[in-house]
């Protein structure tokens, strides 16, 4: 009962910040708002036990990730955004086509309802030790890989983001 | 104890909310937030999931996607900042150059 009554809370939570980012028209209340929701899937992952899942999802998504989404609005003095014509045909099909297919999830999920995540509250089968036996045994080649894919990442976003002259100088010291 | 399908619900409305802002929003910027949204409505279901089979690889593939979702948060706001710098707008519907 308890349990539920934690996962109701954080849910809505969840749910009212995720309308909350669709809502407001200024980017950084849309960001706080995202803040807000990734917090509480924290709570719920904590719920389902997932010790370690939550701490990281604090630490890289509403650490990490949400400063860089911070700093982005405000170096690039992001304003309120202005409705503009877009495009009708994503509103007039995507709308609705979202929204029936989220009935469909929703309804084949509840016709199979007596599935229970059965996690009891306090215990954590998700502790960091079994993570990182699974992580540096089972899955070792892909942790590898995405090392490799963040040290990339890395370089890509360091290429994007400095101004092309910089870059151009840059080679030009390279060849003399 | 809370049913499974409640998870999984309120991991398809947060999924459902990010394909909404993708489809409405106008502004880059939260164009991007709504795909991180709907990576975390998979996270939830894949942790989820995991909590039901007792099976943690789910929270394994959970520390590979927030992975692959920071890798592209990086490049992708340097690549808002590029756009910003020639367009000096975060309006999509004006970064049309591809548009016919």
């Amino acid at each position: 009962m308890f349990h539920l009554i934690l996962f109701l809370f954080f849910g809505a939570i969840c749910v009212a910040g995720a309308v909350n980012l669709l809502v407001q028209s200024h980017p950084i209340n849309s960001a706080l708002s995202l803040i807000a929701v990734m917090a509480s899937l924290a709570a719920e992952y904590l719920l389902l036990g997932a010790e370690f899942v939550a701490a990281v999802q604090v630490i890289v998504y509403a650490g990490a990730i949400m400063v860089l989404f911070v700093i982005t609005i405000m170096l690039l003095n992001a304003g309120k955004e202005e409705r503009s014509k877009g495009s009708r045909v994503a509103i007039l099909l995507g709308v609705p086509g979202v929204l029936i297919g989220a009935v469909l999830v929703a309804w084949t999920l509840l016709q199979r309802s007596n599935m229970q995540a059965a996690v009891p509250i306090g215990a954590l089968p998700g502790d960091p030790a079994d993570i990182a036996r699974l992580l540096f045994h089972n899955f070792l080649l892909p942790f590898e890989v995405t090392s490799v894919l963040i040290l990339i990442a890395i370089m890509g976003a360091v290429v994007l983001a400095s101004r092309p002259e910089a870059v151009a100088r840059g080679a030009r010291k390279d060849e003399g | 104890m809370v049913p499974l399908s409640y998870y999984l619900l309120l991991s398809g409305i947060l999924f459902v909310c990010g394909v909404l802002g993708f489809l409405i929003k106008r502004n880059i910027i939260t164009i991007f937030m709504s795909i991180e949204l709907m990576l975390n409505g998979v996270n939830l279901s894949f942790v989820a999931f995991a909590a039901h089979w007792h099976a943690l690889s789910g929270q394994v593939f959970v520390f590979f996607v927030m992975v692959v979702a920071a890798a592209e948060a990086a490049v992708g706001l340097a690549i808002i900042i590029a756009v910003y710098r020639t367009r000096e707008t975060l309006n999509v519907d004006q970064v049309n150059l591809l548009k016919l």
